[in-house]
């Protein structure tokens, strides 16, 4: 499903390396997890793989079911299935939540060469994916991620996934800042979108997350690669140890 | 009202001494055909006579340095085709309002629905004019008059003295329906000069829309007094042609406890200035002025230019100003605000921001608040920002497979979004939004 080979990334304003040389691959219906120390450049992969601005490969590939990702625009990776929930969704005042969430549903349809959801149809799908989500119908009609808490945030991310169904899921620390329920409802709701022709993608800080996620694959990143991948265990011992031992380990 | 007119005896008298009017006044004058009125006959010529030792602004004007008058000046305006721009229909054409149609700045009773609505008086300024006794006698340039201080509006007294038609309301209870006066073109050298003098009276309230373009020059005057404790809807909705030059002036009077809310929506055009002067003279009284701007330089110079100047005269009174332009290929937008806090009004809470959204580099905003305060216990803050699409925004967009230019109106919307909240009623605020969404659109295929 997504590939990436050997990816070197820099700023575009800046001669500063973030990502030097990272490979990986998830297959279709797997989830992997990637941890890795702050400043490791997680991030800057997930919007890389996106499409932000700002960065230059350098070298390298990235794609998507045989995809270059790294030519589409932005708009054209999330129709071809590529979804990021952000680490800090942005706030949008004055484009109500279902407004946004209906013109992206719509505009990927559209680029797919699918049938529109009707504004009914639509209405149905999202009022179950919400309560789903716990998320309350006054939610839905504020302004994007306006006075939203943390919490609700990421459940809003969940829940523009869900919507948006995409069949390549990065989540970067979308456990950071839930509490113990909050998180269960994200779980829930990833779980829920678990299966074979669907990858994961998850960043974390946290075993917590990975109890309720349960991984295939667990790489963990540092200085911009892969320096190392196993499975669930592996988080287990960045759990009960730090990075410190495995980083030491890898050099 | 007696203090009033023995002022204008005494500039009258002064003109007649000292001022003669310029070549260029001469030759504006001259260009117009100027109504005898009948109970506006005394406030023509004494606008006349205010307008005769003002003279028409220039570039050193305080008030004029960011937008030159030129195209306000000449003589005659530039013709302009008729289908010259927009086709769409009026704003708020689909809502049940009473329709009144104005060809040019002139009435057009064939095209207007009957002049009869329950909790309101309505006329036109040609029809009632022949009367010598009527109630818009102690307005009719009255407010206009007193707006001209401390800053000089020349073409409000202009308009006082040239404008053929416009509609008189006096409000007497709370009519269930809005009225809509809806502004067409049919002559493309047409000069459209029109005054509105609305009246509430203590407690009532009234929606009032205005929507459309007129003229190849227009230079609209709403007077507007809002008795204690009514309620003034104004909605202006303004999509011009890129070559329209207009300006107008809102002048209200606002007393104790009575409202004033007032948002225009302004698009394209090539010259346009829209003045607000709003007196606060009743405690516990509330004036909102807003407005939404989208220009665009791409087929001719775009300038717009919105100028306004609030006082506030009495206790606990709140003003805010709401003002976000929208521009881009080399648009430009003035916005001059001031607050001014007359000695003894305590307790005034007033706010003004201005902001602009500029699209490209080429385009620029250029503003200037201003606060003048003479009582201690008040609230007044202003602030002006210019800043371009927020990229954060406009990638979190498109990550969820929204196409860049459709992202790009939901940012603009989402940045005037403060103005349209000025708009009380959810259904006008809809439309608003609906109509916006459309031109944007439309806008990003050219
Ligand atoms: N736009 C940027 N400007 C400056 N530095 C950046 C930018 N983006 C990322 N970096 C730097 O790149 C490194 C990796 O950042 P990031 O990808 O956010 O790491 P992580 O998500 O693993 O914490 C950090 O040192 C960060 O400061
Ligand atoms: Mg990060």
């Amino acid at each position: 499903m997504l590939k990436i080979n050997n990816l070197h990334v820099k700023l575009e304003d800046e001669d500063k390396q973030i990502l030097k040389g990272l490979s990986l691959e998830v297959p279709a219906g797997q989830v992997h997890a990637i941890m890795g120390p702050n400043g490791s450049g997680k991030s800057t992969l997930s919007y890389v793989l996106s499409g932000k601005d700002g960065y230059d490969v350098t070298e390298g590939t990235a794609s998507l079911d045989g995809e270059d990702l790294l030519e589409m625009e932005p708009e054209e990776r999330a129709a071809a299935g590529l979804f990021l929930a952000f680490q800090y969704p942005v706030e949008i005042p004055g484009v109500g939540n279902m407004t946004f969430l209906r013109t992206a549903v719509n505009a990927q349809r559209k680029a797919r060469g699918e049938d529109e959801l009707s504004a009914g149809e639509f209405l149905k799908a999202v009022r179950a994916k919400a309560a789903d989500l716990k998320i309350d119908a006054e939610m839905l009609k504020r302004p994007v991620n306006v006075g939203f808490s943390g919490g609700e945030k990421k459940r809003n991310e969940i829940l523009q996934m869900a919507m948006l169904e995409p069949r390549m899921c990065i989540m970067d620390e979308t456990d950071s800042g839930l509490d113990v329920d909050a998180m269960r409802l994200v779980a829930d709701g990833v779980n829920a979108l678990r299966s074979p022709d669907r990858s994961f993608l998850v960043i974390t800080h946290y075993q917590r997350l990975l109890d309720h996620i349960q991984p295939d694959v667990v790489h963990i990143m540092a200085d911009g690669r892969i320096v190392k991948t196993g499975g669930p265990e592996l988080a287990l011992e960045v759990e009960k140890n730090g990075y410190g031992d495995l980083l030491s380990e890898v050099r | 009202m007696v203090d009033t007119a023995v002022k204008t005896e005494q500039v009258t008298r002064q003109v007649s001494d000292a001022a003669k009017p310029t070549d260029a006044l001469s030759a504006r004058l001259a260009a117009l055909s100027l109504p005898d009125g009948g109970f506006t006959a005394a406030a023509r010529k004494d606008a006349l006579a205010r307008l005769t030792q003002m003279g028409l602004p220039g570039p050193r004007d305080e008030y004029w340095r960011y937008t030159d008058p030129k195209p306000f000046n000449a003589a005659q305006p530039q013709p302009m085709a008729v289908d010259a721009g927009a086709t769409d229909s009026p704003l708020f054409s689909d809502l049940d309002t009473l329709k009144l149609v104005f060809v040019d700045g002139v009435f057009d009773a064939a095209a207007s629905d009957d002049l009869t609505l329950e909790g309101a008086q309505i006329e036109l300024l040609s029809a009632a004019e022949a009367t010598s006794r009527h109630w818009a006698k102690d307005l009719y340039g009255t407010l206009e008059t007193s707006g001209q201080k401390p800053v000089k509006r020349p073409f409000a007294a202009l308009n006082t003295i040239a404008a053929r038609d416009g509609v008189l309301i006096r409000v007497t209870g709370n009519p269930s329906r809005p009225v809509h006066i809806i502004h067409r073109r049919a002559d493309e050298n047409a000069d459209a000069i029109w005054h509105h003098v609305v009246k509430l009276e203590a407690g009532t309230e009234l929606t009032l829309l205005e929507t459309g373009m007129s003229g190849a020059r227009s230079n609209g005057v709403i007077e507007a007094d809002i008795a204690d404790g009514a309620k003034l809807h104004y909605i202006a909705s303004k999509r011009a042609a890129h070559q329209t030059v207009g300006l107008s002036h809102i002048f209200a009077r606002v007393h104790a406890e009575a409202q004033l809310k007032s948002f225009t929506l302004s698009v394209n055009g090539s010259v346009m200035r829209h003045e607000g002067v709003i007196e606060i003279v009743g405690d516990d009284a509330v004036a909102h002025i807003a407005a939404a701007v989208l220009g665009d330089g791409h087929i001719g110079p775009f300038h717009h230019d919105d100028t306004v100047f609030i006082t506030h005269a009495a206790e606990r009174c709140e003003s805010r100003q709401v003002f976000k332009k929208v521009l881009k290929n080399g648009a430009q937008g003035v916005f001059q605000g001031k607050i001014l806090v007359k000695p003894g009004a305590q307790k005034t809470d007033g706010y003004q921001i201005s902001q602009a959204l500029l699209l490209d580099e080429n385009s620029q905003f250029l503003a200037k608040p201003e606060l003048e305060i003479y009582a201690d216990d008040v609230i007044c803050s202003h602030g002006s920002t210019t800043g371009a699409i927020d990229e954060e925004a406009l990638f979190y967009l498109r990550s969820r497979g929204i196409p860049h230019d459709r992202a790009i109106i939901f940012l603009v919307l989402s940045f005037l979004a403060d103005a349209l909240a000025e708009v009380d009623s959810e259904e006008l605020r809809m439309q608003i939004n609906d109509r916006l969404e459309a031109w944007l659109t439309d806008r990003t295929g050219k």
